[in-house]
Formats: C-alpha cells, sequence, structure tokens
C-alpha cells in the first residue's frame, strides 16, 4: 500500500469525472496533471506495474496510427493494453492513460503498455517508464518554433537510446538514416524495419527532404530512390556508409487508394500476406512499424495479419464523415512532409478546405506552407480558412490556385463545406492539430462525430 | 533576363526559404520579366559577373558548418565581388551570419564569415522565437515588414553598418539594440526568416528593381500589380501581434 500513489488515483479519478460531467473534454490530459502533483513518481510506479512491460512509439509522422495498429495486434494476441489512443503523448497524457481504470491499490486496467510520446519527450518518458521496447518512426522538420531546428530532436532522441536499459529492443525505420546511425551507435538489441522495394520511390530528394548529410562523415548523401521526405535508399558519397538491410520489410507492395494496401511481410521466418484498410504508403511504413514493434514483443505473425486488417485510422486522420449525400473527410497536416504525401494521395474531391491555424499545439510558425507543393492542386475549387487563412491564400495565390475563396470563420467555411457535401459532393478537409478539433468539435455538435475521446 | 543564384539550396532551405524565390519568380513572371533560377552547391563555383541576384537561407548548425568551409573555397569571395558590382542579395538567418565577419562560438572560437556586412554573430544562450515587425527603410519608401524570427545567435552591426530597420515588435539583431538585419548596397541580411517576401511584397519589388538597374542601368519604376491578398495578410498577422503581442514558443 503507497498513501500517496492511492490519493494520486483518487484524485485523478475526481479530475477526470470533472471534465467529462463539464464537458471539458474527454479527461485525456488533466488527471494525470492533477496525480503528478500529488505523486512525482506515479507514472513510473503505474508503468512498472504493468506485467507485460510497455512499449513507447514516437517520430514525426505516424506515432498516433502505429499505436493504434499495435494496439489491435497486441488485443488480437489476447493481451490487454493500456494506450494513449486520444494521441495525448505528452506525460500527462500517458499518466491520465494509465489511470483510466487504474484499482486505488495501483493496479493498472491492462497489462502492457502502448504509449505514444511527443518527440521532444523521450528522453523524460524512457527514464520515467524503462520500456521493454522503443519505436522511432521518422525524423522530419516539424514544429521548429518549438525545437529550433530538426538536430535538437535527433540529439533527444540519442540521448533515450543510450539510457534504454541495455535489454530493450530499439525499433527503427532505416530508411530514415539518423534513426539507421542511431541503432547502429546503440549497444543493445535492435529491430530495423524499411521499405526495399523502389517501385513507389522517386529519384533523387525531394526539395523538403532534411538530413542531407551523412551522419557519420557530413559528406552528401545521394539517393537512388526516396520513397518520401528522406526516407529512401542512401549511400554516402564520402565514408561509403550505406542503408543496412532491414529485419522487416514488405515486399510486393500494391495500394488500390481508398480501399487500401496489401503487401507480404517478411521477417526471418515464412511470408506472410497482409492486408491494410488505410491507404499511402506512409500508412504501409506505419503497419510495418506497428509489425517490427510486435515481432520485438514477440507476438505470433499470425496476430499481426488480422490486427492489421482491422486497422483503423486515428479521428482526424483521413476520417471520412457521411453527410447527407456526400462526405467530408479530414486530413490533419501538421509539417511539409505529411501535408507532402496527402496531397499527393488526393482523390476526385469536389471542394477542398484548407484549414490552418498557428495555435501552440500547430506550431505559431507558419513558414512550412512555402515546403508544400500546394502547385498540386492545380484548378481545385479551394477554401482557404482558420486563424492564418490569409496567409494559405497567398501561398496558393503563388502556387496559381486561383479557384479560391477566403474564410477565415472555421464555422462559416465548414458551413459552405457542409451545404456542399448535402448536395452530394466529396469533400477534402486538411486541417492543422486545433483546426482539426475545432472542426470535429463542430461536427459534433451538428451530431455527425462522437467525440475524439470515444474514437 | 535576370539570373538568380540560390546558395547552397539543398543544404539552407530550413524554414519553407523557398518562399522567397518563389515569391521573385512569380512577380517577374507577372511582369514579363525572364528570371532564371539556378542552384550553386557544395564545390561549386559562382560567376560574379553573370549574376543579378543572390539568395542565401537559414540552416542547421551542422549544415552551416559545411557550407562555411565551402564558401571559404572562393564562392565567399565571389559572392563579395557579385555585390560590390551592384548585384541584389537576400541573406536570412544562418545566411545573414556566414556574411558577416565572423562568428563566436560558446566556446570563445571565431569562425571568419566571408565579411560582406561589417556585422559579426556571437552564440547566444537563449532562442529568439516568435513574430516580427520591423519599420524597415528601403531608401525612399518606409515599409511595415512582418515575419517570423528564430535564431540563438546575436547578430551586432558595426558603426559603418546601416540596420535594414527598427523592430516594433519581436527581436530583430541581438535583443538588446532594436535593429534588425543589415543593408548594404543591393544586399540585404536579415532574421525574417522563410517566406518573408511574399508578404512583403515591397522588398520583393525592391530586390528585382535593384537587379533590373543594375543590368540596364535604368532606374524605371517597376509595373504595378494586384497585391491586395498580399497586403491583407500583412496587415491582418500585424494587427494580430499588435493586439495580442507577440507569440513566444516555449522551448528548451
Amino acid at each position: 500500500m503507497n498513501p500517496r500513489l492511492s490519493a494520486a488515483i483518487a484524485a485523478g479519478r475526481v479530475a477526470s469525472r470533472l471534465t467529462r460531467a463539464l464537458r471539458r473534454g474527454g479527461g485525456t490530459v488533466l488527471p494525470g496533471h492533477v496525480a503528478a502533483r500529488i505523486d512525482t513518481q506515479a507514472l513510473s510506479t503505474l508503468s512498472s506495474r504493468l506485467p507485460q512491460g510497455s512499449v513507447l512509439i514516437s517520430g514525426t509522422n505516424g506515432k498516433t496510427t502505429t499505436a493504434r495498429m499495435l494496439a489491435q495486434i497486441a488485443h488480437r494476441a489476447g493481451l490487454r493494453p493500456v494506450h494513449n489512443r486520444a494521441g495525448a503523448n505528452l506525460p500527462a497524457g500517458i499518466l491520465s492513460a494509465l489511470l483510466d481504470g487504474c484499482s486505488l491499490m495501483g493496479q493498472p486496467h491492462g497489462d502492457l503498455g502502448i504509449f505514444e510520446v511527443d518527440e521532444a519527450h523521450v528522453p523524460a518518458a524512457v527514464a520515467a517508464i524503462r520500456p521493454r521496447v522503443l519505436v522511432l518512426t521518422n525524423l522530419f522538420r516539424d514544429q521548429l518554433d518549438r525545437y529550433g531546428e530538426v538536430d535538437f530532436v535527433a540529439r533527444a532522441w540519442q540521448r533515450a537510446a543510450a539510457n534504454l536499459p541495455l535489454p530493450a529492443k530499439l525499433v527503427v525505420n532505416i530508411d530514415d538514416p539518423t534513426l539507421a546511425y542511431l541503432s547502429e551507435s546503440r549497444l543493445g538489441p535492435a529491430t530495423t524495419f524499411g521499405i526495399s522495394e523502389c517501385s513507389f520511390g522517386h529519384e533523387g530528394l525531394p526539395h523538403e527532404a532534411d538530413h542531407r548529410l551523412c551522419p557519420r562523415c557530413r559528406s552528401r548523401l545521394t539517393y537512388s530512390s526516396s520513397n518520401y521526405g528522406h526516407l529512401g535508399l542512401y549511400v554516402c558519397s564520402g565514408c561509403g556508409w550505406r542503408r543496412p538491410v532491414p529485419d522487416v520489410a514488405p515486399t510486393e507492395i500494391a495500394m488500390d487508394g481508398e480501399h487500401g494496401s496489401d503487401f507480404n511481410l517478411n521477417s526471418d521466418g515464412p511470408i506472410f500476406p497482409t492486408h491494410i484498410p488505410l491507404n499511402g504508403l506512409h500508412n504501409v511504413y506505419n503497419a510495418v512499424a506497428a509489425s517490427a514493434a510486435a515481432l520485438a514483443l514477440d507476438i505470433d505473425p499470425q496476430y499481426i495479419v488480422q490486427g492489421l486488417a482491422e486497422a483503423q485510422g486515428a479521428f482526424g486522420r483521413d476520417e471520412v464523415v457521411q453527410v447527407g449525400d456526400g462526405s467530408l473527410k479530414l486530413v490533419l497536416v501538421k509539417n511539409p512532409v505529411g501535408f507532402n504525401q496527402a496531397l499527393r494521395s488526393l482523390g476526385a474531391e469536389d471542394l477542398t478546405l484548407v484549414a490552418i491555424n498557428d495555435l501552440f499545439a500547430d506550431g505559431t510558425d507558419v513558414s512550412w506552407l512555402w515546403d508544400v507543393d500546394f502547385e498540386l492542386l492545380g484548378n481545385r475549387r479551394i477554401v482557404c480558412t482558420g486563424l492564418r487563412a490569409h496567409d494559405m491564400s497567398v501561398r496558393l495565390k503563388y502556387a496559381s490556385v486561383d479557384n479560391r475563396t477566403t474564410e477565415p470563420s472555421l464555422e462559416n467555411a465548414l458551413s459552405l463545406a457542409l451545404d456542399a457535401a448535402r448536395s452530394g459532393a466529396r469533400v477534402a478537409a486538411f486541417c492543422t492539430y486545433t483546426a482539426t478539433l475545432e472542426i470535429r468539435h463542430l461536427l459534433q455538435q451538428r451530431g455527425l462525430v462522437a467525440p475524439f475521446w470515444e474514437n | 533576363m535576370l539570373r538568380l543564384v540560390h546558395l547552397y539550396a539543398d543544404l539552407m532551405n530550413l524554414y519553407g526559404d523557398r518562399g522567397n524565390i518563389i515569391a521573385l519568380q512569380r512577380r517577374c513572371d507577372w511582369r514579363g520579366i525572364a528570371l532564371e533560377v539556378q542552384d550553386l552547391t557544395l564545390g561549386e563555383n559562382l560567376e560574379p559577373s553573370t549574376v543579378d541576384i543572390l539568395f542565401f537561407g537559414g540552416g542547421q548548425d551542422v549544415e552551416q558548418e559545411t557550407v562555411s568551409r565551402d564558401l571559404a573555397r572562393g564562392v565567399g569571395r565571389a559572392i563579395q565581388e557579385a555585390v560590390e558590382d551592384g548585384a541584389a542579395l537576400l541573406s536570412v538567418c544562418g545566411g545573414y551570419q556566414l556574411l558577416g565577419r565572423f562568428f563566436r562560438t560558446t566556446e570563445g572560437v571565431e569562425i571568419p564569415g566571408v565579411g560582406l556586412f561589417d556585422a559579426h554573430t556571437v552564440a547566444g544562450d537563449r532562442r529568439m522565437v516568435g513574430d516580427v515587425i520591423v519599420e524597415a527603410d528601403l531608401g525612399q519608401k518606409p515599409s511595415t515588414l512582418v515575419g517570423f524570427e528564430n535564431h540563438s545567435g546575436q547578430t551586432f552591426l558595426g558603426p559603418g553598418a546601416h540596420p535594414l530597420g527598427r523592430v516594433q515588435i519581436g527581436h530583430g539583431n541581438n535583443g538588446v539594440d532594436r535593429t534588425e538585419g543589415v543593408r548594404y548596397r543591393n544586399a540585404v541580411g536579415t532574421y525574417l526568416h522563410g517566406p518573408l517576401l511574399p508578404k512583403n511584397p515591397a522588398l520583393a519589388d525592391w530586390i528585382i528593381e535593384s537587379a533590373l538597374g543594375r543590368r540596364d542601368g535604368l532606374e524605371t519604376p517597376l509595373a504595378a500589380l494586384d497585391d491586395r491578398v498580399e497586403l491583407e495578410a500583412n496587415t491582418a498577422q500585424a494587427r494580430r501581434i499588435r493586439q495580442a503581442g507577440p507569440r513566444r514558443a516555449s522551448i528548451r
């Protein structure tokens, strides 16, 4: 019996009930804040009581979807994951997930922790939780107003990898040179994943790519193929260091738009035909990341295949809302690489909303919009909205996207979109983080979606 | 025809810097002025007499070190010659720092710069991040520049150097003396990073005009463009910043 911990758990429960009763949100963060004020060790103590240990998942893009895929796989394997599934990925969010359903004595409601972690908080989360597996998906330019530069995150991850308990497994995407180097320089075990097939790659590097220099010798890396951003097949022009062969890789990838993708999952043993109901190469990466993490946990591949077949995007990640005869698809956009990837997988939508906010959770600097290839929108009909609607309109003017209107009020812009959808239009809405929350809140008020914490 | 060279385009382009190139391209295009854009990278040479506009963006410390070594091969001298000959130049953040006299690291080591600007930069221990409003002095017409800064180096101008403008909101060169950027002949250095020119068309046109004046020896005013969208974005953001104050993300 640990009275301080029990008091923290009780206070967290009160906070959770209050936020839900007052309809202030899903209680995905506040209980953790309250409990940590009472017992600063709560995160460490509760996570240590998970019989199967914890998996931490971080990376610029794909952490929420990868974590959800892994949770589904774990569920199929008969495990009971404790998971911050709404994407609250700071320590308070992780603690809130552990508190949910936890007994007053401090026994978490589940056996395996699956936690996505904000990039900058990986060292702190590794120190507090001492995970069994740390998954790193990719590192792109993102939220530079918080981090200053991309290398700030790379250095944080190096510290985290160095402090990872030695038997713990590091699971990394080796198509990202920074992560390949990170796994090579660590002593403990690693499981690597990547996409070796070049059929979806481009020659050379796109303009928005980061990490063009060799992490070993600082000479230029040359790419025979890049899948997106700087993920691809690289070799150093100076020291000859090249992309290693991954432990887990998909082969015979076939992408069929909104119907999802098929591929063969290859690891040490037999080959497993796999289907995911999510579109785009980025989701193939997410699926392979989740598979590699599951293999690192010694989960049988048959459960991986079953879990991936049931994968669902997180709220606002290609979430399609039916409206009358039409539909509204929400696409969360956070950084140039993700946005470019989303633009490339855009279907035949009749109307496109671009909602750009610049609050802290979005990034207060909207400069990155100029690294996004809006030229791809051509003569589609666009509505620019959000706190930076005018900046978005300038960006589109210079991309020769002339069929556009500017409506800074999100509510008015959404009404426009819903009117179009009711008469049968298919609408795509690209939204920054807080714009996604705001639009989902408006949709929820109209009874069109469930609250995000129930998603 | 005008020729623009984008210095180290692949390494120094961290914060949407290519917005500046796009702005110059389109604004020339809309006026029927041909503009050729060429990227220069490590190991390549610059021929000063053939360039009308130079652009030098921002990068990370690691890339900046590599670029600084490459500049010393002769590219730095060529940049200086081109500017002395009247070429227009826009340098931002890391590019601006590299064109000063030196950069002093936290350990006190002085890394020599190109020396185009009478300015030097000292590594700082706090990062200056946030919205900026600057009253710029571009010769004849004052104009309000609205942008975003993100740097830890503090730049101090020498006695003969002329700042680009005065900071109204934000940190500018060093967070101490209210100066922002530098202007020397037709060359500008600034901490307003990323897409500065699209939302500040007066500065974009000043660069194009300077380049044309040098090429043709004429001071023909540029044809006016419909800048309502650009100016709306400029004033809308300036209004927000003035009302709410600049937002600064908490980092490190």
